[in-house]
C-alpha cells in the first residue's frame, strides 16, 4: 500500500453561486521515500491539493488514506494530531513565529506532541544543525536572511521526524542562489529516505525531482508537457535546473 | 499539550507582547488597588469608631440619669428623690445581671487651679474607685484613691493628662514628662492633693504619630510656637481629648466639700454628723452600670427599672442611656461607606474585565496567523483556547499582584491626604477577595476570546499575507 493513496477526491467553493472546483476528481499514489512535485500553473489547484494532503483541509468528494489512516473521516482532535506527527510543512512566507526565536519556533511541534523540554531541546537543537544554524539558535526570524529562515522552518517541518515533508513555493520567496540551496537541502533529505512533495509552479525547481505529478485546472494531467520532460533530460547531468 | 506548557506558552507571549499585555493589565491594576485601598480606608474608619467606642466604655455600658418626672406623674413631683445611694445599694442586692456599678456625683462647671492657673475640666466628679474600671482608666502615675481614702473624705484627686497641660504644662512643650503628683491644686477654691494621673488616651494612630515624633531628633524651632487648634488634633479625637479633661475625687469628698447633690426631702443629713449614706441620700449625678452581657440587655433594663421603680415608689424619675445609638449609627455608616466602596471597586474591576476582553479580541485580529501557524504545526482547537485563556489568566493574575502592590502606595497616599484620622488597614480578606476577583475576571474575560481564537481555520489564517 502506498504511503498516500487519493482517491477521485474534488474540492469545490461557492463563490457568490458560482462554483469553483479547485480540484477535480484527482487520483492519485505516493509512495514512502518519494521525492515528487506538483507542478501546474498559479491557480491551478496545487495549494489546494497540499493542503488537502497535509490534513489541513478536507475533500469535498473523494478518499484519502495516509500512512493507512483515513482522513477524510477523521475529527478535528485526530487531524491536528496527523499534522503533528506525520507531516511537515514548509511554506513560501516561511512561517515563523516573530516573537519566539529559532529555537523556539523548531520547538513548536514539539509543545503539541508533548515532549519533555529536555527533548525537545536536543531535538531541535539536532534538526538545526541539520540545515547548520545550530549557531542562530537565539536568534529572532527577523535577524536571518529569507534562505535561514526557510532553512528554520525546514528544521521546524523535521523536528517530529513526520512521514511526508509538504513544501509549497519553498523557494518562491527566495533568490535563486538561495532557493538552490534550499533545493539541495531537500534532495540530501530526500537521500535520506525522506518523503518529499514539492509544490511548485517553475518547472526548473520540479525539474530536481525524480516523478512530477502537473496539475491543471483541478485535474491531473495524464500527459506531461513536453518541456517538462525536457528539463527531465537535463537533471540526470547532475544537480542544477537551467 | 500539558497545562504546564500552556502556561509558558502563554508567559512567553505575555512577555514578547509587552506593551499590549501591560496595557490589559492597567484596568485590573487599577481595579484591584482600588477595592484594597477602599476597603482599607473603611477599614480605617471602623477601627477607629469602634477604638472611639471602647473608650467611652463599649456597649456593655449603660448610665442611669435622672430625668423629670413624666407628665403623668407630675403631682407627685415633690416625692421625686432622683437616683440615690439607696438605689445603688438596691441595685447591688438585686441586680444580677450587673456585673459593676458605678455612682458618680458631679461638680459642673468646676473650676481647678493652680500657681495661677486655671482650667475647667470635662468632668469634676466623685466616684468610687471602681469608676476607674468602669471608665476604661488606667493610671500611670501614683495611685488610685481607695476605699479607705472615700471613707475619710479625704481632699485628693485624680486628674488626666488634659488638666495637667493646662494648669502645669505639657510635656511636648516643656520636653519632659511632667507629673504633678502631690501638688496641691483648687477645685473651686478648696485644695486637694494629686494622688494620681491617668495614662494619656489617645487614638492607636496619634500614639504613633507622637512617638514618631519623639524618636527624631528635636528640631530647633523658628518663630514661636502655636497650638493647632484642639490639642490632640482633629475632631476624631474629641473622645479622648473629653476623657483626659477628668478629675476624679472619692465620693464622700465630693459630698462633704460641694454637697453637689441635693438631698431628698426626707434627708437627715443635716442632723447626722456621721458619713453614712443612710443619714441622708446624696444625689447622685448618675449612675453607670456595666452589664453581664450585651446579648440580654432589654431584659437586664427591664430588671434594672423593676428594682429603681420599687426605690422610686413608682416614679419614673430616671432613664437609661446606652452606647446602642452611637453604634447603630456607627454601623450603618460603615455598612454604607463598605457598600460604595464596593461599587466603585467592583465597577472599576468590571472596566478592567471589559479592558483585558477588548485588547484580547483585538489582538486575535493580529494573531489569526499565530494561530493558524500553531494549529499548521498540530495545535489543536482546544490548545489554542487553552492558550489563550490562560494568557488572560496570567495578565489578570499578574495585574492583580501588581494591583495589590499598587495598592500600598495607593493606600499610602490616600493616607496622607485622607481628612480623617483614621489610618487606612489593609486587610488579608480584601487582598484575597480582591485578588480572586481578578483571577475571576480574568477567566470570564478570557472565555470569548479564546473561543472566537480557537475557531479560526488554519487555512484562512495561512492565508493572511
Ligand atoms: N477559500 C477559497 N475560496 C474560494 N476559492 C478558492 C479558495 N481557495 C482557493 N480557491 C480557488 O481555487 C483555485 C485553486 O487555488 P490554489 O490551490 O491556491 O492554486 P495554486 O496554489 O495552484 O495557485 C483558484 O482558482 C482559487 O481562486
Ligand atoms: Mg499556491
Amino acid at each position: 500500500m502506498a504511503l498516500v493513496e487519493v482517491r477521485n477526491i474534488s474540492k469545490i467553493y461557492h463563490l457568490g453561486g458560482e462554483e469553483i472546483r479547485a480540484l477535480d476528481d484527482v487520483s492519485l499514489d505516493i509512495g514512502s521515500g518519494e521525492f515528487i512535485s506538483i507542478i501546474g500553473p498559479s491557480g491551478s489547484g496545487k495549494s489546494t491539493l497540499m493542503h488537502i494532503l497535509g490534513c489541513l483541509d478536507t475533500p469535498t468528494k473523494g478518499t484519502i488514506t495516509l500512512d493507512g489512516t483515513m482522513i477524510q473521516d477523521a475529527s478535528q482532535r485526530q487531524l491536528a494530531g496527523i499534522r503533528n506527527k506525520k507531516i511537515g510543512f514548509v511554506f513560501q512566507f516561511f512561517n515563523l513565529l516573530p516573537k519566539l526565536n529559532v529555537l523556539q519556533n523548531v520547538e513548536l511541534p514539539m509543545i503539541y506532541g508533548g515532549q519533555s523540554s529536555r527533548e525537545r531541546k536536543e531535538r531541535a537543537m539536532e534538526a538545526l544543525k541539520m540545515v547548520e544554524l545550530e549557531n542562530r539558535s537565539k536568534h529572532r526570524p527577523s535577524q536571518l536572511s529569507g534562505g535561514q529562515q526557510q532553512r528554520v522552518a525546514i528544521a521546524r517541518s523535521l523536528v517530529n521526524d513526520p512521514r511526508i515533508i509538504l513544501a509549497d513555493e519553498p523557494t518562491g520567496n527566495l533568490d535563486s542562489h538561495t532557493g538552490e540551496n534550499i533545493l539541495k537541502l531537500f534532495r540530501n533529505l530526500s537521500e535520506e529516505g525522506r518523503t518529499i512533495i514539492l509544490v511548485t509552479h517553475d518547472p526548473e525547481i520540479a525539474a530536481v525531482t525524480p516523478r512530477k505529478i502537473e496539475i491543471r485546472d483541478g485535474k491531473v494531467a495524464t500527459k506531461l508537457d513536453a518541456k517538462l520532460a525536457g528539463l527531465d533530460r537535463s537533471i540526470s547531468n547532475g544537480m542544477g535546473g537551467h | 499539550m500539558d497545562l504546564w506548557s500552556a502556561i509558558s506558552v502563554g508567559l512567553k507571549e505575555i512577555w514578547a507582547n509587552k506593551f499590549r499585555s501591560l496595557l490589559t493589565m492597567l484596568g485590573i491594576i487599577l481595579g484591584v488597588a482600588s477595592l484594597v485601598s477602599m476597603s482599607a480606608l473603611v477599614a480605617g474608619m471602623e477601627k477607629g469608631a469602634r477604638e472611639a467606642l471602647i473608650a467611652i466604655g463599649g456597649l456593655k455600658k449603660v448610665r442611669l440619669e435622672p430625668q423629670d418626672v413624666p407628665v403623668d406623674q407630675r403631682h407627685l413631683k415633690d416625692q421625686a428623690v432622683g437616683i440615690t445611694m439607696k438605689d445603688v445599694e438596691a441595685l447591688q442586692h438585686n441586680a444580677h445581671s450587673i456585673e459593676i456599678l458605678s455612682p458618680e456625683m458631679r461638680q459642673y462647671g468646676a473650676v481647678v487651679g493652680a500657681k495661677g492657673k486655671t482650667f475647667s475640666p470635662f468632668i469634676v466628679a466623685g466616684v468610687w474607685p471602681v469608676a476607674l474600671e468602669m471608665g476604661e482608666h488606667e493610671i500611670e502615675h501614683g495611685r488610685m484613691f481607695n476605699e479607705m481614702d472615700d471613707d475619710m473624705a479625704r481632699s485628693v484627686c485624680v486628674i488626666g493628662t488634659e488638666t495637667r497641660n493646662e494648669l502645669f504644662g505639657s510635656p511636648e512643650e516643656a520636653g519632659r514628662e511632667i507629673i504633678p503628683i502631690g501638688e496641691i491644686i483648687t477645685i473651686n477654691n478648696q485644695a486637694f492633693t494629686i494622688i494620681g494621673m491617668f495614662k494619656h488616651y489617645e487614638s492607636e494612630q496619634d500614639r504613633k504619630k507622637r512617638e514618631l515624633e519623639n524618636s527624631k531628633p528635636k528640631e530647633a524651632r523658628s518663630g514661636p510656637t502655636r497650638s493647632k487648634g484642639w490639642r490632640g488634633g482633629g475632631q476624631g479625637n474629641f473622645v479622648f481629648w473629653l476623657k483626659n479633661a477628668t478629675v476624679f475625687m472619692p465620693m464622700n469628698t465630693m459630698w462633704i466639700k460641694f454637697r453637689s447633690g441635693s438631698t431628698s426631702s426626707s434627708s437627715s443629713w443635716g442632723r447626722s454628723s456621721s458619713i453614712t449614706y443612710d443619714a441622708g441620700d446624696p444625689r447622685l449625678s448618675t449612675l453607670e452600670v456595666r452589664l453581664k452581657d450585651v446579648e440580654n440587655m432589654d431584659a437586664a433594663l427591664q430588671q434594672i427599672r423593676n428594682i429603681l421603680m420599687i426605690t422610686h415608689k413608682g416614679i419614673e424619675d430616671f432613664a437609661f442611656r446606652t452606647q446602642e445609638e452611637w453604634s447603630e449609627n456607627i454601623n450603618a455608616f460603615i455598612k454604607n461607606a463598605r457598600l460604595s466602596g464596593g461599587i466603585i471597586a467592583a465597577i472599576s474591576l468590571l472596566v478592567g474585565g471589559i479592558g483585558i476582553m477588548n485588547i484580547m479580541l483585538a489582538s486575535i485580529s493580529e494573531r489569526v496567523r499565530e494561530v493558524g501557524i500553531r494549529k499548521s504545526v498540530g495545535a489543536t482547537t482546544l490548545d489554542i483556547f487553552v492558550q489563550i485563556l490562560v494568557e488572560s489568566v496570567v495578565l489578570a493574575v499578574l495585574g492583580g499582584l501588581v494591583g495589590l502592590e499598587v495598592s500600598f502606595l495607593l493606600v499610602k497616599v490616600l493616607a496622607s491626604i485622607s481628612p480623617t484620622d483614621n489610618a487606612p488597614i489593609i486587610t488579608m480578606g480584601a487582598m484575597a477577595l480582591a485578588f480572586g476577583s481578578s483571577v475571576g475576571i480574568g477567566v470570564l474575560a478570557g472565555l470569548f476570546p479564546a473561543f472566537k481564537a480557537s475557531r479560526l481555520s488554519p487555512l484562512v489564517a495561512l492565508r493572511y499575507d
